[in-house]
């Protein structure tokens, strides 16, 4: 079970308390109607799903009930910063989990 | 050497010392006419199809572990075929009709067990999707049948049907021909049947790169054992999908997710078929050893850690130990994780991709193993003719753009 720092709370607490939003910074367009089809098929269902550092999104709905996100490294599992909705994506090259493989 | 009542009697009387490797590893060589990447249950099947049913020999599968290392080797072994959707029952009755020959096409005991999968309905909705399977299962000629709590419990004798728990059965679909078969079988007899007719397994080779040539076309991968050049290239690597397909620079509809299975201590004989419930992410059967089989649910997030959060089993658990009293003391000897690739509708991708030469059969998410051998089969034709095999033309990576999905997530017969 992943231990969460929700950046609203300032403390860190267990997944169960928190709901999976899926991966970040997926913008929703400003004009629907000019959106291609292939774009839409981009938007709604191509995802990046990196074996290494992920920008993801998680909700603290029994705590706060508020949206942030959250990088995390998907092979250790192991989240490197966690920001509020709308902040800028943190730069954690450095500190990158080392692959246990 | 075949398996024979002959062969056994006489090496038998040697020993067993006289038994020969059961599948070639061979060095790569330069050149192929098609590489298989993912030395699974399904890659595997796929260059046994492509040799058998196309005549293309000149074929290696590339492993970067040990072929059936990954989810084939993880997985709770069970087979049915009562999808919902025509597309899907097609797809997943031609592989249940496969396993039933399989032991002897392959002359490899795969110990292929009909043993029937009963999948329980707790609550009203479970009844009234239970019971919408049934019909469409029926009408597309795949057998299913809804059963009271009563005739449950008379088909699996330890089935708690008492009304009064948190979870209790009010009924369940019943497809007899259901049932498991032993997985690294699987791997293992496709392989040696795959290495009979001179395809290549090649282990210990993990693809860096997917090379393509000035018309944007695959001419061949880069790999830990060198360049290995071949016009048509098909990935069958489960979890790792994303990551084989970026290498080709093509993104893919899916997301890896860990799921959970777990074994118990041996006991004698007494769980005579699969049980599953999906509204509790439950899932048993008893193998041949006596060990119980627990599959459990996925994470809520994506990873590649190959391990999953202990309250996932936990949760899984609880359920189990209400749903069979009889198991409550027993103790769990081992429990894994592997990593699933889940599409946005549930169903499987079989499919050219925007790269010529390039294919892919990907997303069977948590339910893959079911449909090993028809997997193989419709993805060689696809490879081998450059176009999709009729049941596997629904499945293609288009869908998610033209919007005729497969919506498996929703009509659920399990949640995924």
């Amino acid at each position: 079970m992943l231990l969460i720092d929700c950046p609203y709370c300032g403390m860190a607490r267990p997944e169960i308390e928190f709901r999976y939003g899926g991966e970040a910074h997926i913008a929703r367009p400003a004009d629907p109607a000019a959106v291609t089809d292939e774009d839409w098929a981009n938007l709604l269902y191509f995802r990046s799903n990196p074996k290494g550092v992920l920008a993801e999104r998680w909700r603290h709905a029994f705590g706060c009930g508020r949206f942030f996100n959250c990088l995390r490294d998907t092979l250790s599992d192991k989240i490197l910063a966690v920001y509020k909705a709308g902040e800028p994506r943190p730069d954690v090259g450095a500190e990158r989990a080392e692959p246990r493989e | 050497m075949r398996f024979s009542f002959v062969n056994v009697a006489l090496q038998a009387l040697k020993h067993n010392a006289g038994w020969p490797g059961q599948w070639r590893n061979t060095e790569p060589k330069a050149a192929y006419d098609a590489i298989i990447i993912g030395a699974g249950g399904h890659g595997l099947a796929t260059a046994y199809y492509l040799a058998k049913e196309h005549g293309l020999t000149n074929v290696a599968v590339l492993e970067k572990g040990w072929l059936g290392g990954g989810n084939t080797g993880r997985n709770t072994t069970i087979i049915r075929s009562n999808y919902l959707w025509e597309e899907s029952a097609a797809l997943y009755e031609h592989a249940l009709k496969l396993w039933e020959g399989l032991s002897q096409e392959l002359n490899y005991n795969v110990m292929y067990s009909p043993r029937g999968v009963l999948m329980l309905a707790h609550n009203t909705h479970d009844v009234q999707v239970g019971k919408r399977h049934v019909h469409a299962n029926r009408l597309a000629g795949v057998d299913n049948e809804w059963l009271t709590p009563e005739e449950a419990k008379a088909f699996c004798p330890i089935l708690n049907i008492a009304r009064d728990v948190r979870y209790p059965v009010i009924g369940a679909a019943l497809q007899r021909r259901g049932g498991t078969a032993r997985h690294d079988a699987v791997a293992w007899g496709y392989a040696r049947a795959a290495s009979a007719r001179d395809i290549d397994i090649i282990q210990n080779c993990e693809v860096i790169a997917i090379c393509r040539d000035a018309s944007g076309a695959v001419s061949g991968v880069e790999t830990t054992r060198g360049a290995i050049a071949a016009k048509k290239v098909g990935v069958v690597a489960a979890g790792h999908t994303s990551v084989v397909m970026a290498m080709a620079g093509v993104r893919m509809p899916l997301e890896s997710y860990p799921l959970q299975a777990l074994v118990s201590e041996p006991v004698k004989p007494m769980m005579p078929c699969v049980v599953m419930s999906n509204t509790i992410h439950a899932y048993m059967s008893q193998s041949d050893k006596g060990e119980l089989v627990i599959g459990a649910g996925t994470d809520a997030y994506m990873s590649y850690s190959q391990t999953g959060g202990l309250h996932i089993a936990n949760q899984t658990l609880e359920a189990i130990c209400e749903l069979f009293p009889a198991v409550r003391r027993m103790r769990m000897l081992r429990n894994w994780g592997g990593i699933v690739d889940v599409t946005p509708d549930r169903s499987p991708i079989i499919a050219k991709t925007p790269v010529p030469g390039l294919f892919v059969n990907c997303g069977w998410g948590t339910g893959g193993f079911k449909a090993t051998p028809g997997s193989g089969h419709v993805f060689a034709h696809t490879i081998a003719r450059g176009e999709p095999h009729p049941l596997a033309a629904p499945f293609t990576l288009d869908r998610f753009r033209s919007g005729r999905l497969i919506d498996e997530a929703a009509a659920a017969a399990v949640a995924h």
